[in-house]
């Protein structure tokens, strides 16, 4: 029996009065005059609107308007060669505005960590209902609002995150204990916006498939959260928590924590069920990071650009039995860095790729495409983090030269035709390879590709427990019967 | 120039990480006071 | 750079002496911001350094000069594919001149 990747959804949620609460913003805006201070100010000069962000080349690949290789045509910088007539919507999902975004928020908080004031949900209802996916259910849960003024001693007395839009405080978000720092409210609102804008990308899933969110058994998150408790820290689920907000009444759940590689991981995982029989119908699901949100901001501001990491990526996967059309997880094919493996490149893209492909009896130039994490490297140049991909890329072109399999005056042929430009936002998981997934499945049933490689790392060793990294990878190959 | 230092190696996951540096340090005759791999993205 | 705090710390503890620091990012410009930052202060002023001079020597694993320190066959299996898709003559060029700033 083969297992197929049924089908696939991403979503981007455009977020900009949230990057003063990504991790690196907070921080800095803390020990830079708080709100109102000068870098706060500062970063918001350089944020974008919606339709910027709707325009954004590489967020119009990231929903299937454009396909990845579109992107070598588009000169750059990227954000001054916007996409003439973008649509927020896009074949894989779309691109959700941050007030309607905040009705989602509503729709997954199950504790009133939320408050809005009336004014805003006055403001926002109609923007919430008209969203197609959103139900009469989630728009109940607006509710009426808290008094302003509550909401301001909140902040001021309870510590309570202001909640902005337009710059102005339309609400808070409070933490639901005084001493569990694992409740505070800036961890709620990491969680809650995984949560939120997971339960979006997988309701594009159902949608896109058109099953019923009651024919799912069980769902694997690979979002980058820690959901829990002081007693258990990270330990607990947004699995079930996504699914039960997508009405996901037949399944269970657990968590997937790889770091960047958890979506690799989870796919696997999923993959192995379904073939052993213990599941049919298994849903990948990552929503977005907020603490990666703003992390580069400071390579920005000093190249005078758009602060662009202000959308929250998320993706879902639907792994199912062999449906005849859709592209086959090769099981067989899975690459695994062994912790006895090393920790230099050569090891790490030897486990991963040329060991898997030995096995299978190809060569690297057997591959149409790698994925690899596809960090957009208009985001990372700026702040002096290279360029993810490319250099992924040169990596295994030089391998590929090591094996005399292609001349070393062919790296960049290798580079250019094997490879694609990074169009992901940098929110850690979300980059891993999968991006490609469904550009992947669409150029397969076309034809136009037969197989692709699916490459990511992990840092393990950013956790202090260990100094090894990770990474995973497996084939995907285009339906057999599509082949014939 | 390595033998008897005592190196901080920063290394980077998807350029040289830090194991694989400290180990052509210590080949070099120096001595390893620091080492961390960091990952820009 | 994450890890500037501890550096600091650990240079605040033992002194200067004997002291040298070795870097391994493939994006050279990269490497450039964590070298200024570990010898002349952190230049985005948002972190530990910000304003602190270290004044430590600084090399990269990729310059051939320190290339040619390491037994062979250890630097090729540490970092030669690495070596292979980077200019390491523009990263010889660019961290020399970052230690003769420094004398």
């Amino acid at each position: 029996m083969a297992v197929v990747v049924k089908e696939c959804a991403y979503a981007l949620v455009h977020v900009p009065n949230f990057v003063r609460y990504g991790s690196k913003p907070i921080r800095d805006i803390s020990v830079s005059g708080g709100h109102g201070g000068d870098l706060e100010k500062k970063i918001y000069a350089h944020v974008r609107s919606f339709e910027e962000a709707v325009a954004y080349p590489p967020n119009q690949v990231f929903v299937g308007n454009l396909h990845p290789d579109a992107l070598h045509d588009i000169p750059q910088p990227w954000y001054e060669h916007q996409v003439k007539d973008a649509r927020k919507d896009g074949p894989f999902g779309e691109i959700l505005a941050e007030d309607q975004f905040y009705g989602w928020m509503k729709a997954a908080d199950d504790f009133d960590l939320v408050w809005l004031a009336p004014e805003f949900i006055g403001r926002i209802r109609d923007r919430v209902a008209s969203h197609p996916l959103i139900s009469e259910a989630d728009l109940s849960k607006l509710g009426s609002g808290v008094a302003i003024g509550k909401i301001i001693d909140k902040i001021n007395d309870d510590a309570a995150l202001p909640l902005f839009f337009d710059g102005e405080v339309v609400g808070c978000l409070r933490r639901d204990h005084d001493a569990d720092d694992t409740l505070k409210a800036h961890v709620l609102m990491e969680n809650l916006l995984t949560k939120a804008s997971g339960a979006l990308v997988m309701r594009h899933l159902f949608k896109r498939a058109g099953i019923e969110p009651g024919d799912v058994d069980f769902i694997l998150s690979c979002s980058e959260d820690a959901v829990g408790d002081r007693y258990n820290r990270g330990g607990g689920s947004l699995s079930k928590a996504i699914g039960e907000m997508c009405r996901c009444v037949n399944a269970s759940g657990h968590d997937i924590k790889a770091f960047c590689a958890a979506p690799i991981h989870a796919i696997v995982d999923a993959a192995a069920q379904v073939e052993a029989g213990v599941y049919d119908r298994v849903v990948v699901i990552g929503g977005g990071c907020l603490a990666k949100i703003g992390m580069k901001y400071s390579g920005h501001l000093k190249n005078n650009m758009p602060v662009l990491e202000d959308m929250l990526g998320c993706i879902a996967f639907l792994i199912t039995k062999d449906d005849g059309a859709s592209p086959v997880i090769r099981l067989d094919s899975v690459g695994k860095h062994n912790i006895g493996a090393g920790s230099n490149q050569q090891d790490i893209m030897t486990s991963l790729i040329v060991k898997p492909l030995d096995r299978l009896g190809l060569r690297m130039i057997d591959i149409d495409k790698y994925a690899t994490e596809m960090h957009n490297p208009e985001i990372t140049l700026p702040a002096g983090s290279g360029n993810t991909p490319l250099t992924n890329y040169k990596i295994m072109a030089a391998l590929a030269s090591i094996r005399k399999e292609i001349d070393r005056s062919a790296v960049d042929d290798f580079v250019r035709q094997r490879g694609m430009p990074g169009f992901s936002p940098t929110q850690g998981h979300i980059p891993a390879a999968v991006p490609f997934l469904g550009h992947a499945a669409l150029d397969m049933k076309a034809g136009r590709i037969k197989n692709t490689m699916f490459v990511a790392k992990g840092s393990l060793f950013l956790g202090r427990m260990s100094q090894l990294s990770d990474g995973l990878s497996f084939l995907l190959e285009a339906n057999p019967n599509i082949r014939k | 120039m390595f033998k008897g230092k005592k190196v901080i190696i920063i290394g980077e996951r998807d350029g040289v990480p830090g194991p694989a540096i400290a180990r052509c340090m210590m080949a070099a005759g120096a001595e390893v006071a620091f080492m961390t791999t960091e990952c820009f993205v | 750079m994450e890890s500037q705090s501890q550096i600091k710390k650990l240079v605040d503890e033992r002194g200067k002496d004997d002291l040298v620091v070795v870097l391994g990012a493939s994006d050279i410009e990269g490497a450039e911001i964590a070298a200024e930052t570990l010898t002349v202060g952190d230049p985005s002023f948002a972190g530990p350094l910000a304003g602190v001079s270290l004044g430590l020597p600084i090399y990269h694993i990729l310059e051939p000069e320190v290339k040619a320190e390491i037994p062979e066959d250890v630097y090729e299996e540490s970092a030669g594919i690495v070596s292979m898709i980077v200019d390491t003559d523009e990263v010889a060029q660019k961290f020399k001149a970052i230690r003769e700033n420094l004398a």
